[in-house]
């Protein structure tokens, strides 16, 4: 697993560098994402995990460094890009369009695939009819994949903790992503939630080759379902490698497992 | 009965004016949450726009085509001047942005034009017309249908395209509208841009009606009940709730008017807000309740 991928990384970040005002956020943050695998990122709070996260999906602007992904290199991206360019994720708290129907919902995902002008989508003739067409099945397939199917007309405010997180999910399974970015998927979730968000994770690795960069807490989760771990460490880097590599680096224990076995 | 009926259909037809000025606070409540304060000015500032066109010789669709321009040019830059530099900001911080937008409206448009009152005639005469052994206000009865066609084509809108969709989620979760693609300042100027529209609608009717002048904007008084009675992000609610107070208030001036002094036409429409938001607080059609405005 840690030999070096015959192709070239589908996400590479270079120095990148990011501060709120008299706070770094990151300093010199360099690593690369292999295509098809599952990527974790760890570390205490306030490491800049979901600063990291955000900086890939455009949320935030580095002040310096850059971003490579798919072969397209940049400064700083917009959160339009990297959907564009083929990147979906989920969020921390979670981010479900809360007055909309499931099925509405992971549509929504799939925002960019239209390609009709409003005309046409609201008479709903030409291109318009075959895009809500190719739409409701695309979306259909995503909830059959999550088993989300028997819920598709129910309001998602509606729905337990779990399954909207498996909403949410879907939603940014729908652009058909080439990288699936997951803040915290399993956050407040009991034993058989997180079990469930696990397989559901692998399978779409497994089953769809999405490739996945996600942060996670639980150790136990991370070294089960990850290909390759990256360690944050008050905004730096301070391992890289596979589970195994990562366990038994020093810093890495000092930095987090240690606090975390002492927590436990 | 038939007085009793033509009451009730007065009501209603001047009902789908007041629908029309809160279909104009619907549309920007649903895609941003807040509470439009300036949506008055709008429309005040479209009618303003339009008459002084008007009486300076341009002729009536061109006036109307500049006037919709200037109102596209106003959305585009309340997106770049208050909502982009106010983004990710409490609904409560983009409210008293659009109070103060409403003294911008008003100040701009009586630096430009003036502030005398001016007579719109849209060539439309106010004469009574009977149908069905009914006698119904012809002007009510166009307003009408220009408000019907102009809900249907806004419901189209809001329920089948993409764009709709777009906007009910930038509603509910802006950062992960983001996420999947959607342009935030672009769903703000569409949605801005028909609301200037709609209240250059409500501008033209209104204007006819009473005049164009500056208590023009009080026209959002008539709104709050509308919107309260409909909820505010339910378009099918604004029409509903207009037809409501517009029947509502007839009816009760005419037939409880006489026994306390008259007069009750103008409060009664909130006595009935008021009864219905202790038996529903979202409104009749509303999806939530509101929790700030």
């Amino acid at each position: 697993m840690s030999s070096m991928a015959p192709t070239a990384p589908l996400l590479r970040l270079r120095d990148v560098s990011l501060s709120f005002r008299a706070i770094r956020a990151l300093s010199g943050v360099a690593f690369a994402v292999r295509r098809h695998e599952v990527c974790a990122i760890i570390g205490p709070n306030g490491a800049g995990k979901s600063s990291l996260l955000n900086v890939v999906s455009g949320v935030y602007r580095p002040q310096e460094g850059e971003l490579t992904f798919d072969g397209r290199t940049a400064r700083h991206i917009t959160p339009r890009h990297a959907a564009q360019w083929g990147m979906a994720r989920t969020f921390q708290n979670i981010a479900v369009f809360r007055g909309m129907s499931v099925l509405d919902n992971v549509i929504a995902g799939g925002n960019l695939s239209f390609g009709a002008t409003w005309i046409e989508q609201a008479l709903r003739v030409g291109r318009a009819a075959r895009a809500e067409r190719e739409a409701r099945a695309r979306a259909e397939r995503v909830l059959a994949f999550l088993r989300l199917q028997r819920y598709r007309h129910h309001l998602v405010s509606a729905l337990p903790y779990g399954l909207q997180k498996r909403v949410e999910l879907a939603r940014a399974l729908a652009a058909q992503p080439k990288l699936l970015l997951l803040d915290e998927p399993m956050a407040g979730m009991n034993v058989a939630e997180k079990q469930e968000m696990s397989e559901a994770i692998l399978d779409v690795n497994r089953d769809l080759g999405t490739t996945v960069l996600l942060i996670e807490h639980d150790m136990r989760i991370v070294m089960g379902i990850s290909d390759h771990v990256v360690v944050l460490d008050y905004g730096r880097v301070v391992g890289d490698g596979t589970p195994t590599e990562v366990r038994s680096n020093a810093d890495v224990i000092r930095a987090y497992l240690g606090a975390s076995r002492a927590a436990a | 009965m038939s007085y009793l009926l033509e009451t009730l259909l007065g009501g209603l037809l001047a009902g789908i004016m007041y629908s029309l000025v809160a279909i104009g606070f619907v549309l920007i409540y649903k895609s941003s949450g807040v509470f439009n304060f300036a949506q008055g000015a709008l429309v005040l500032f479209a009618a303003l726009t339009f008459v002084s066109l008007v009486e300076r010789g341009v002729p009536f669709l061109a006036a109307i085509a500049v006037t919709a321009a200037v109102m596209i040019i106003v959305a585009v830059l309340v997106e770049r001047l208050v909502l982009r530099p106010l983004v990710n900001r409490p609904p409560v911080t983009l409210f008293m942005a659009t109070l103060g937008l409403s003294y911008i409206l008003e100040g701009t448009a009586q630096a430009l034009w003036g502030a005398d009152v001016h007579g719109l005639d849209l060539g439309i005469d106010d004469v009574p017309v009977s149908i069905a052994g009914l006698r119904l206000s012809r002007f009510d009865l166009i307003a009408s249908a220009t408000a019907g066609g102009l809900v249907a084509l806004l419901a189209l809108l809001a329920n089948r395209t993409r764009m709709g969709r777009s906007l009910r989620a930038v509603a509910d979760d802006p950062l992960a509208a983001l996420s999947v693609g959607v342009r935030l300042p672009r769903i703000w100027r569409r949605v801005w841009s028909l609301a200037g529209l709609v209240g250059l609608i409500a501008g033209l009717l209104w204007g006819a009606r009473s005049g164009v002048q500056f208590s023009l904007t009080l026209v959002v008084l008539k709104a709050m009940p509308v919107l309260i009675i409909g909820g505010f992000d339910s378009i099918g609610g604004a029409v509903v709730g207009g037809l409501i107070v517009g029947a509502a208030e007839k009816l009760a001036e005419v037939y409880v008017g006489p026994i306390v002094g008259g007069g009750i036409e103008n409060w009664f429409p909130y006595v009935l807000a008021v009864g219905l938001l202790l038996a529903r607080p979202a409104g009749l059609f509303g999806d939530r309740t509101v929790e700030r405005v």
